[in-house]
């Protein structure tokens, strides 16, 4: 009887003692790029984050992340822009409109979004969204509104725009399915009454059911930002990965950077130790822009959803 | 006039639209990419192909390497994930608890380079000496333990009180319940969210880039490069002959077909999880 009881301790501390290890990656993550950027920060200090040169060679480096922090916020800012409208769309029209026979396989379609590896995605977007993009988009906007600082440039189609589009894509699955959950937790006497006062379906949406899910909603579209400012590999290879002064986001139609793709494009080519902690440093700028998106993000979305769990259970 | 019943039904009609047109405008993404998979990776695909190394045209090594990085990487990450989840689920009402499972859940958004440079740091540079399967196998259980915990906590949650209760009742220890009556009961749930943890590190490219680099070779030890699916695909993208381009949708066929695949088994399992 004794051995039982104790048994069940040993289950419970054994347990408990590896539902840390979630604790423990996230703490060594933070260790080993803390570490493994302290030379780069404390040669660079402020001028780290405000400089705009990448330069490795010896006597003269010099090294400032700036330009790769603001392709990061001009890809997601453009995926947010594009990304978010058909996102709502796509989760009103599966909570409140589709007929039941189309929203099981429409559900499935987003899923299956999200089930593509993003590699796959950075190759249909070198080889295929790429010339849609230049040829569809770029090439009449560069002719009509080339004047525009931001269209500025000759149009190649590897670009800070075609990466804002292709992570547009990419969070769409999670924006619409944690959206459509969120609408779908709207009680369905307030939707009765509304309609009882004769309302229409889109004014019931409109003014009811999305200012109910409003936190729930925006806690989606920062899940969302937040994918989009890690993505890596999608990025990498479309949006033509310039260095340096010229990786400045100055118009959208020109090759730009962003961390991630920053960091999978030289971290493992990086000649000196000096370089190597300057993408270190990148990879803890690009952790602390994510923690901070994604805490802010489950405090909303959980907000939201802890109080439909205590409607159903 | 604006507030016409006539105009106000015509905005709903206009919403009906703009939401219909969402959704075709991002399943036309899923189609082409599945269209242009197919259409410029079938040509690529034979025997050959399949099982040759790469210095003979093939991604033989790479499927090799993605299929032994998925073994390591659940040896790794299957045990420690459902374990957390059973902690979260069975003793997750204390503080200690909901502290882990908020990191559990900042950890399933972690950008994944960064999940790279970790291994790399720790596993290439301290342990191993070199890329290795090994490291990437660590890489992609960082990403893997976060989400199996997860689902598995969600699976167990499903299980009535009652029934524990019921077991517990009739004289079982809570690990017993657990064992014998808990998990039977939510199985389907933990099979269903591990196959979706390996179709997710199956594809994931950006965490292995840094800590197995690639190789024309096949598997030749646990401590030296190797090569995988997503990798190959990444690597040939970038080379400039139109033959390497070519191989890289053939590895993009095969590489989608095993996600998919195991997305399929997810759906026919939670099917007649719901029948019953």
């Amino acid at each position: 009887m004794r051995i039982s009881l104790a048994s069940d301790a040993i289950f419970k501390v054994a347990t408990g003692v590896l539902v840390a290890s979630a604790a423990v990656i996230l703490f060594s993550t933070l260790y080993v790029l803390s570490t493994g950027s302290i030379i780069v920060l404390q040669r660079f200090g402020l001028g780290f984050f405000t400089g705009i040169n990448w330069n490795p060679v010896e006597g003269r480096e010099s090294f400032g992340v700036l330009p790769y922090i603001l392709g990061t916020l001009v890809t997601s800012s453009i995926a947010l822009l594009i990304g978010v409208p058909l996102s709502l769309g796509i989760a009103i029209f599966l909570a409140e409109m589709a007929p039941k026979a189309i929203r099981v396989p429409v559900s499935y379609l987003i899923e299956l979004l999200a089930a593509v590896p993003s590699v796959i995605f950075g190759l249909w977007g070198l080889f295929v969204l790429r010339f849609w993009v230049l040829n569809y988009i770029e090439k009449p906007v560069s002719a009509h509104l080339g004047w525009v600082s931001i269209f500025s440039g000759t149009p190649f189609g590897l670009d800070l725009f075609t990466a804002g589009i292709i992570l547009a894509i990419m969070i769409i699955p999670t924006v619409a399915s944690i959206s459509r959950d969120v609408i779908g937790a709207f009680p369905d006497y307030i939707r009765e009454a509304a309609y009882g006062i004769g309302a229409t379906k889109w004014e019931v949406i409109r003014h009811w059911v999305l200012s109910y899910g409003r936190s729930g909603i925006l806690g989606a579209i920062i899940l969302g930002l937040g994918r989009a400012i890690g993505e890596t590999m999608a990025v990498t290879m479309v949006i033509g990965n310039a260095v340096g002064p010229n990786a400045m986001p100055t118009s959208l139609f020109q090759p730009g950077q962003t961390l991630p793709s920053l960091i999978a494009n030289g971290f493992l080519e990086a000649p000196t130790p000096l370089e190597k902690a300057a993408y270190m440093g990148a990879g803890l700028v690009l952790l602390l822009i994510s923690l901070l998106i994604n805490i802010v993000a489950h405090i909303m979305v959980s907000r939201v959803l802890k109080v439909k769990g205590g409607a159903v259970e | 006039m604006l507030n016409s019943y006539r105009f106000r039904k015509f905005k709903d009609n206009a919403a009906y639209v703009f939401c219909l047109l969402c959704v075709v405008v991002a399943v036309i993404p899923l189609i082409s990419i599945i269209f242009e998979v197919i259409a410029r990776g079938v040509p690529q695909l034979s025997l050959h192909f399949l099982t040759a190394n790469g210095l003979e045209g093939g991604i033989g090594p790479a499927i090799q390497g993605t299929l032994i990085l998925i073994g390591l990487t659940s040896l790794l990450g299957i045990p420690v994930g459902i374990m957390s989840g059973f902690y979260l689920a069975e003793f997750g009402g204390n503080k200690y608890a909901s502290a882990m499972r908020t990191i559990n859940d900042i950890l399933t958004e972690f950008p994944s380079i960064v999940v790279g440079i970790t291994a790399f740091s720790i596993v290439v540079v301290g342990i191993t000496g070199s890329f290795s399967p090994l490291a990437g196998a660590v890489a992609l259980s960082f990403i893997m333990i976060p989400i199996i915990a997860r689902t598995t906590e969600e699976s167990l949650k499903l299980v009535p009180t009652s029934v524990r209760e019921a077991a517990l009742a009739l004289g079982l220890h809570k690990w017993k319940t657990i064992f014998r009556i808990v998990l039977p009961t939510a199985g389907q749930g933990l099979v269903t969210g591990t196959l979706l943890a390996i179709a997710r590190i199956a594809g994931e490219t950006a965490p292995i880039l840094l800590t197995i680099m690639g190789n024309t070779y096949f598997f030749q030890s646990f401590s030296q490069p190797m090569d995988a699916l997503p990798l190959r695909v990444f690597l040939n993208s970038r080379q400039p002959s139109p033959e390497a381009q070519a191989q890289a949708w053939g590895a993009a066929l095969v590489l989608i077909l095993i996600v998919l695949a195991l997305n399929i088994c997810v759906r026919i399992a939670s099917r007649s999880r719901l029948k019953k």
